[in-house]
Parts: C-alpha cells; structure tokens; sequence
C-alpha cells in the first residue's frame, strides 16, 4: 500500500507569471506569455514568438546571493532555483541548518539542457585556446544536475537530490518519480519539478524542424493554438514549476496547507514501433500509459473530471483526443472537460510537464477549470470525438474531484498522474 | 600605482567571494585565502581571473600555486607590474 502522497508546496516561474500569485491571476485570466523576440529576427528564425518568463533585478536578487549572481547564464538554473525555493517556501519549510541536512527531504528536479548560454562562452573560449578563463562555474552550471545541485545546497537535502531527463516528459516524470520514492517510504518530502533554458540556442533545433508556426510573428498573442482548425506548429517556451511532495503524515503533523492528493500514475514508452518513432507517439503506448495510471490510482474512467493534455498544437492534437477517448472509452458530450496551457504560455519543453502540473493543482485547490485560448476554431477531427462543451473557452469555477495530466515527449515516452482534492 | 590603490582593488576583488560569516574587516596583509577567510578553492580560480582583468596582467600555473594569502597575491602582481 505505502505511504498517501499529498502537494503541500508550489513554485513557479513561467512566462506569463513569476511567482504562484502572479501566474494564477495569469492563468484564471487568460493571460498570455508569448512575446515577439527581436533577437530571434535578427537570428533569421521562422518562428521570431516564443514565451520567457520576464525576471526582475530584484527577484533574482531574493534568490542569489551577489557572489552566485557574477557569471549566471543558465536560464534554467534562474529559472529552477526560483520556483523551486519558492515551493519550499510556499510549503512553510525550513532551510537546513548549518551542521544538519534534511535526511528526510530529496529532490527529483529535472532538466533537458541546461546552460547553453553558460556553454556558449566556454566553448568559443575553448575555441580560442583560453581553456584557462573558465572560471569556476562552468561545470556546475553546464550539468544537467546543475539545478537539482544549486537547490539541494540551499536547501539542505540529504535525501536523494537527482536530475531527470525525458524531453517534454521531464516535469510529469520527476513528479511521479518523488511519489514514488515517498510512498516506497524512502523519503518523507521530495521537491519535485523541471527547468528549461530559454533563448536561440534552445529553440533553434525546432525551428530548423519546421514544427514551429511562423505566420504569427506580429500576432504573438494568437500564435499557439492547441485543438485549433489553425494550429501551424508549437510556440517554444522555457521556465519552471515546481512541487513539494509529502507522505500525508508528514504534512497532517506539521499542519501543512494541502492543495491536492497524488493518487498515482504510469510512465511508459511506445518503443519507437506501432506507429511510434522518435518524433510521434505509439498510441497503444499513450493508451495504456493512461489505463495503468488510472488503474494504480484506483480511479474508474468514469471518474476523471478534468484531463490536462499535453496538446502541443501540432497536427497531432487530434491523435491526442482520440487516445483519451479510447483509453476513457468516453466520448462527445460524455468526455471529461479537458484543456490544455500551452495556449498561455508555449511548449515550456523539458519545463512543459512541471509548469502545467502547478497550474493543475492550482485548479484542484480552487475548484476552477482554467479556459483554452486560441481555440475558438476547434479542430474538425477533434469535433468529431468529443463536444465542443468539454471544452472551456473562460475560466469557471467547478465542483471536481478527480484530475488526469499527461505529458509526451521525443523518444516516444509518455507519462499521466492522477490527483484528487483533498 | 601606489601600494594603497592596490591593495584596495585586491580587497574588493576578494570581497566578492567571502562567505557570509567572514567580514571584509577580517582580510589581513597575512590572511590566507582558503584557511583564514573561508573562500571556497574553486573561487580562488574566480579571484585569480579578476586580478587578471583589474591589473591588466596574466598568472601562470605557478603564480596561482604560489598564491595562498593576501600578501601572496600583492607580491605576484608588483612582480607582474614591474
């Protein structure tokens, strides 16, 4: 059986709110981040809108010490450090002390890239033979721990502190990997999330793959469209999110603040066969990736009040639907309602996962379904599965018990976490 | 230069990297880096490319073996200087 899994803890840096209040109001609101990048004009890119969480001197300040502050160039670092002490934080827990690390506490924080923009320098000064003007944050900011590192030293974790990878699957991941180690009765709290750099070098890749829509660029506002008959491709982003987890005896001793219950989840892979490659998914895989999550929640199909897909706004949206329908085996009007963030704020990549799980418990806690933007076309395919009612266009309050969130990534990996309110 | 500027331009580099339970009053002419002021090794590394940069001069491998207090650090960038 193991331990209950409870979220007592969220922090969050995303491209349209920094910080848990400001990104609510952002998300019940319908605000998006996605900005037109000058640099990305000039970079001759196809896609010149991406979304970048906007950092203040002063925020940075509150998270860095001055000394941490000289040389910082790793976005995600920025980016993970300042959710995930403000997770810590919003969790009413304390930092370590001097002589005592936190046996009890981990961190699962994952990452996809991490410091391009640290790896730039040092590589042209490779390149020009001065090896010797690295300086010393080089290495630390260039591993792909490097954020689970920087978190697990301010805040004192002397449990597991690690980094995970699995592309766009990353944040969902980590989650259900510190669930996992909690309920094993392995660690009483883990801080869980993921990061991703922001800037051309990250996104590059993606525009030279034409996946990128690239007649929006003086319409940054309307450019990522999940569901939508117009979608042309996902808006990059970067970011963070991240999660306290807690076994429920923990939090109920301390008198945490509760936001939601994890109930369990799956991480599978199609294989890169049927129909999977390294670009698409093997809905088998997604299909049974979301009955044995919903089976090890003890949830019923039937169940499932909210889904929170991973619907990028690719032509593979409507593929999408169609596994949760079949996987549901609910249709039309008879579909959970179902939304996807990516319309506020992009494709956040190795970040997608963890942001939109924030937001996913921010729905739990205050019983609201957050509207989609960008979708008043829905797509004719997707029309066809399910009704265009289970689809919300506002913000709305909503009495729900049961959420269902999947994140899909490159590599053909998939993985679905189930909540509960508490 | 006189020895006064110098010394204060050293002083602010090391500023920068002492840890919160050191204060710029504890740097003395014989303090050493890592054991009296607490820098962390790696920063040394970080110390040694600003003076690099603030006195316009480049440390060999040697220099920065050499290197292990405040008054260390002022005699290699007189010899530098000169």
């Amino acid at each position: 059986m193991g331990s209950r899994v409870v979220v007592t803890g969220l922090g969050v840096c995303a491209p349209n709110g920094v910080g848990l209040k400001s990104f609510y109001r952002s998300m019940q609101m319908g605000v998006s981040g996605i900005r037109h990048f000058a640099e990305l004009e000039e970079l001759n890119f196809g896609c010149q809108v991406a979304g970048a969480p906007q950092i203040s001197q002063e925020q940075l300040r509150s998270h860095f010490t001055s000394l941490e502050q000289r040389g910082l160039k790793a976005t995600g670092i920025i980016y993970g450090v300042m959710a995930g002490l403000d997770a810590w934080k919003d969790a009413a827990l304390p930092l370590a002390a001097e002589d005592d690390p936190d046996w009890h506490s981990g961190i699962v924080f994952g990452s996809g890239t991490l410091g391009v923009d640290k790896f730039n320098e040092a590589m042209n000064l490779v390149d020009e033979g001065n090896v010797r003007r690295l300086g010393s944050t080089t290495v630390i900011q260039t591993m792909a721990s490097g954020v689970s590192a920087y978190l697990g030293g301010k805040i004192g974790c002397g449990n597991q502190v690690t980094t995970n990878s699995s592309a766009c699957t990353t944040g969902t991941e980590s989650l259900l990997m510190g669930f996992d180690r909690i309920k094993n009765g392995q660690a009483e709290r883990m801080l869980v999330g993921s990061c991703s750099d922001s800037g051309p070098y990250v996104w590059g890749g993606f525009d030279a793959m034409r996946i990128l829509p690239r007649n929006f660029n003086d319409r940054p506002e309307s450019a990522s469209r999940p569901m939508s008959a117009s979608a042309q491709g996902f808006v990059p982003g970067s970011g963070a999110g991240a999660l306290v987890l807690e076994s429920l005896d923990s939090a109920k001793a301390r008198g945490a603040n509760i936001y939601a219950e994890v109930l369990g989840g799956n991480i599978n892979s199609g294989g890169q066969r049927g129909g999977g490659t390294m670009t698409a998914p093997n809905s088998e895989s997604v299909q049974r990736c979301i009955l044995s999550a919903l089976e090890n929640s003890k949830v019923q199909a039937s169940e499932v009040d909210i889904v929170n897909g991973h619907l990028t706004a690719t032509s593979k949206d409507a593929l999408e639907i169609e596994n949760w329908s079949r996987a549901l085996k609910r249709k039309g009007g008879d579909f959970p309602r179902i939304n996807s963030f990516k319309g506020h704020f992009g494709h956040c990549l190795s970040a997608a996962g963890s942001i939109e799980l924030v937001a996913c418990i921010l729905q739990l806690k205050e019983q609201m379904v957050f509207g989609n933007l960008n979708c008043e076309d829905l797509h004719p395919e997707i029309v066809k599965i399910i009704s265009s009612d289970c689809v919300p266009h506002k913000s709305m309050n909503t009495d729900f018990q049961v959420l269902a969130k999947a994140s899909f990534g490159f590599g053909d990996v998939n993985a679905c976490a189930i909540f509960r309110t508490c | 230069m006189d020895e006064h500027t110098k010394y204060d331009k050293l002083i602010k580099i090391i500023k920068t990297y002492l840890p919160e339970d050191v204060s710029v009053n504890d740097i003395e002419l014989n303090s050493h880096f890592i054991n009296d002021l607490n820098i962390n090794s790696a920063n040394l590394v970080d110390i040694v490319l600003d003076v690099e940069d603030e006195f316009d001069i480049m440390l060999e491998n040697e220099d920065m073996e050499k290197m292990q207090t405040v008054e260390d650090a002022i005699q290699i960038i007189n010899t530098k200087l000169a």
